[in-house]
């Protein structure tokens, strides 16, 4: 999918204060979150709490109706945005309001109900600070919590001093609050409605809860004499006893603080009095609490996203922001550039798909790569690169089809039976067939896919970016070299492995040499080794969102690997994307139940994870791997270089870069640990993704995006301490962004300890 | 833990007990100061510098409100604020300084064992024809939105809890 937004500028104005501020949430989330007792069961508990919810919705919502009529509210249920603006409108012109001050809410972003109030004649003042702030700049919110994240102290200063002119200028942020203190103060005493959202609502008793820090909340509602509340219908759970998960989880998740100032547990029948400020004869005791109370809950396409068994997961979102702060596109680009009409990050794809539709998912959709790296981050659980996947799979099959050039379309057999996605996406998606070819005809297919008139065509036909080097693929493959040897299995009495390795498409086409170090490393810990014919995974299709094309792999891939699995033999797999596709992605494309998908699964590992396997629980003979003052013997062409020797003795140590999947999959340490163990001196990075991401990095749409991300990675490769060290990682993306990187040759943690010429 | 707590959210404790509770409500408040009933404890504002059940203006004026909190949770340092036909929202909210009196046998354990407090007997107050609104306040207000985290945004800059014990 092409797009048309200027991500260079946003990453040049915006991103700077948007990365500063999400990663210092994510620090605050990863601290918060580990100060929990049990963090992984409150997650399931809320997420069960919310699937539960969502099941039940209609008749939580007749429920909620009664409790809330019974005293004295009003929910009006409105079919979508301008049904509910409607009533809205409908409320604060029989309160004959002249001013509505509002606390944030995404959801009143959502049905843009301010340009309709002020239509009206209607003052509609943002308390929220954040949100104010950009009512003033008149932009829109980059971040679904902290609204103006895309904003420096400087430049708020600056939009201030230049819309208020105050004397003395604004300068720190505590000038700059006590200002917004003051002036929206005064607003809101002299208010009449108090517009708010809710995070989440009790169906037995209608209380709402609200998340907030700031008092303006609070204030906007205990200032005046009628309360809105919009929210969709989604926020709507069995009882106040069901927020405790949430109102744990939330503000770690997404600032990463444990709990936020307030949270806000407000019935219908608020007893709080309505005061006119002014008033100096009136004790408060004597005045009453007669507060209108108004619950607007908004449809605008959520049952019909209930009803869709893909997009319903969505609607447990809670909105906490872990997914944008955990996301390194959303790190560099901001929600103006990763966000549709109101929603932002990687859960906005299910949002705007079910609110907006699928035009307006289509414009920034492709900015998830699926690294996976909010799915642990995701406080119900959600999958959000699978729903990202979806949809890209419904924008594809939705796009027209006679833009196909029948020439191309040999390279892109694999056509999804109704609809097809864009050229370029077929190309990745079907790299399988490229590779293929690729091979049979090296060099000549890589010598001709570097000549620039080539390299034009891919650009303009593919969007293959011509400053990307293309992946270089070997004549012959992995698998033809280990079937043309014979096995050097090494005699260990306490290992009696059996052991499949996965022929993944680049270890099997262009990254050979870490397929056969592999085999030699695994042989020496005594394992008998097989490489056999096995379909590719499938892991390029599906991040183009061909869902069907992804299928077949799968079926085929598991057909195959759970005979061997039924004859004792485990599968060990070097491409770390492609064993998340095994661990994650299959339950999605075949039948979960599936005893073959599981068999396959349950005997799965990683390549390090199972030479740490075999080394702490086997006592297989680590002695036989090279470590940092054993040397290598040869150096392939992805060894690691001149630094890399490991001259005995004086070895740099190595800083290794874990894959984003394999993170998400908890997989980082077993490789940390394997290196340790043999003597190597280890640094690791900490940021969220490569920015490669499989295809993502070679799109002429994206290539900016990827180079921003990986700049952060190239700060951490070349940072003090760091750049002498040999550049290790286990992705082949990784690898080859951290090749265009820096100077230094990254290698594959198993091309460093596979056993030397000795 | 209930100290601990506080201590990480930045309020200020002082313990106290029914008969030193005149001196330390006194050291507490910035005046001019306003307050509600304390309910659900065994001391009152009635003996103190405190203005009792003031008028709209006169909590505009005043710099410190003392109000009751109806539960505390162990380990946020979070407490309960009951918004009541007292003003007790009001008076805990439209200042800059807010003072907080509770019972020591209102501190339950963690946020499970309070919301189903919450639940269980959602109007634990006077004639009420609902359920009891509530805040649970964790330390003072805050905002980040301006480039910098601050304490004291929209509402309190500081928060002080008064824990009376026997």
């Amino acid at each position: 999918m092409g797009t048309d937004r200027d991500y260079e500028r946003l990453m040049r104005t915006e991103g700077p204060s948007v990365r500063q501020n999400t990663l210092a949430f994510n620090e605050g989330r990863y601290d918060s979150v580990a100060r929990l007792d049990d963090y992984e069961a409150l997650k399931s508990e809320a997420r069960a709490i919310k699937e539960d919810a969502i099941e039940r919705l209609p008749d939580l919502i007749e429920e909620l109706r009664e409790a809330v009529a019974e005293q004295g509210g009003h929910v009006y249920l409105a079919d979508d945005a301008e049904d509910a603006n409607d009533y809205i409108r409908e409320v604060v012109a029989e309160r004959d309001a002249d001013r509505v001050v509002k606390s944030k809410s995404m959801t009143t972003e959502e049905i843009e109900v301010n340009e309709v109030l002020e239509a009206d004649g209607v003052d509609v003042v943002e308390t929220d600070l954040g949100e104010w702030v950009l009512q003033v700049a008149d932009e829109a919110p980059s971040h679904i919590v902290a609204p103006a994240i895309h904003k420096s102290r400087e430049g708020i200063a600056d939009l201030l001093n230049e819309r208020f002119d105050p004397d003395p200028p604004l300068e720190t942020a505590e000038e700059l609050t006590e200002f917004a203190r003051e002036h929206l103060g005064e607003l809101i005493e002299s208010a009449e409605v108090g517009m708010t959202g809710a995070n989440f609502i009790a169906a037995d008793s209608g209380t709402i809860a609200l998340v907030t820090s700031e008092g303006n909340a609070r204030k906007s509602v205990a200032a005046t004499d009628t309360h809105i509340a919009v929210a969709g219908v989604e926020k709507v759970v069995p009882s106040v006893a069901d927020f405790a998960p949430f109102v744990e989880l939330i503000g770690r998740s997404g600032t990463g603080q444990d709990i936020t100032s307030y949270i806000s547990l407000l019935s219908p029948s608020n007893q709080t009095p309505v005061v006119d400020f002014a008033d100096d004869e009136t004790p408060l005791s004597e005045l009453d609490g007669d507060r209108d109370f108004h619950l607007v809950l908004i449809d605008n396409g959520r049952t019909a996203m209930r009803e869709d068994d893909q997009l319903r997961e969505t609607l447990y979102c809670i909105r906490c922001s872990a997914c944008s702060n955990s996301c390194a596109n959303f790190q560099s680009v901001g929600g103006h550039g990763f966000g549709g009409e109101t929603y932002s990050g990687g859960i906005a794809t299910g949002w705007e798909a079910g609110i907006e539709g699928l035009d307006t998912a289509a414009e920034f959709n492709d900015l998830c790569t699926g690294c996976s790296r909010c799915v642990d981050a995701c406080p119900v659980e959600i999958d959000i690169p699978w729903i990202n996947t979806v949809v890209r799979d419904r924008i594809n099959r939705g796009a027209d089809e006679s833009a196909f050039d029948p020439l191309v379309d040999g390279l892109t057999p694999d056509e999804e039976d109704s609809g097809s996605p864009p050229l370029g996406k077929r190309f990745f998606g079907n790299f399988e067939t490229v590779a293929k070819l690729g091979s049979a005809t090296a060099p000549v297919s890589n010598w001709l896919a570097d000549l620039g008139p080539n390299r034009w065509f891919m650009e303009r036909a593919l969007g293959v970016d011509r400053r990307r080097d293309l992946p270089e693929f070997r004549r012959e493959t992995f698998r033809e070299w280990a079937a043309n040897r014979t096995s050097a299995t090494a005699a260990v009495e306490s290992v009696d492995s059996r052991v499949v390795v996965y022929p993944d498409l680049y270890t099997n086409h262009v990254r050979t040499e870490r397929g056969k170090a592999t085999v030699r490393t695994l042989e020496a810990l005594g394992c008998e080794v097989v490489v056999p014919p096995v379909r590719s995974s499938g892991r390029a299709p599906l991040s183009q969102g061909m869902i069907r094309t992804a299928t077949d792999h799968a079926e085929a891939v598991v057909a195959t690997l759970s005979e061997y699995v039924a004859e004792g033999y485990d599968v060990v797999v070097v491409e770390p994307s492609d064993l998340a596709m095994f661990e994650r992605e299959y339950e999605r494309l075949l039948d979960s139940e599936s005893d073959a998908l599981s068999s396959v699964t349950d005997r799965t590992y990683e390549v390090l994870e199972y030479v740490y396997g075999l080394v702490t629980q086997r006592d297989a003979p680590v002695d036989r791997l090279t470590g940092p003052g054993d040397g290598h013997a040869e150096a392939g062409p992805d060894a690691g270089g001149t630094a890399a020797g490991g001259r005995s003795g004086d070895h740099p140590g190595v800083v290794y870069h874990s894959h984003c999947q394999q993170r998400t999959l908890d997989l980082e340490a077993h490789t940390v640990a394997v290196l340790e163990q043999l003597g190597y001196d280890v640094a690791t990075t900490d940021v969220e993704c490569c920015g490669m991401a499989g295809s993502f990095g070679y799109k002429t749409d994206y290539y900016e995006v990827s180079m921003d991300v990986g700049e952060q990675l190239r700060g951490q490769l070349d940072a003090d301490g760091n750049r002498d060290r040999v550049p290790v990682a286990s992705g082949t993306s990784c690898l080859e962004q951290i090749e265009s990187l820096i100077a230094r040759r990254p290698t594959h943690p198993v091309r460093l300890i596979e056993p030397g010429d000795r | 833990m209930f100290a601990d707590a506080l201590e990480r959210v930045g309020v200020t404790l002082s313990r106290t007990s029914a008969a030193t509770f005149e001196a330390t409500i006194t050291d507490a408040v910035d005046p001019p100061a306003v307050g509600v009933p304390l309910t659900g404890t065994p001391v009152s504002l009635a003996e103190t510098p405190v203005s009792l059940d003031p008028t709209p203006a006169e909590l505009r004026r005043a710099t410190t409100g003392v109000t009751p909190a109806s539960l505390a949770v162990a380990d946020y340092g979070s407490v309960a604020l009951p918004c009541r036909s007292d003003g007790a929202e009001l008076v805990s909210l439209f200042v800059d300084r807010h003072v907080v009196v509770l019972d020591e046998s209102a501190v339950t354990p963690d946020m499970e064992t309070a919301f189903e407090r919450f639940a269980e007997s959602p109007s634990d107050s006077e004639s009420q024809s609902g359920p009891e609104s509530r805040i649970l306040a964790t330390g003072p207000s805050a905002t980040a939105d301006m480039g910098a985290l601050v304490q004291g945004a929209h509402g309190p800059k500081d928060v002080t809890a008064i824990l009376v014990e026997d």
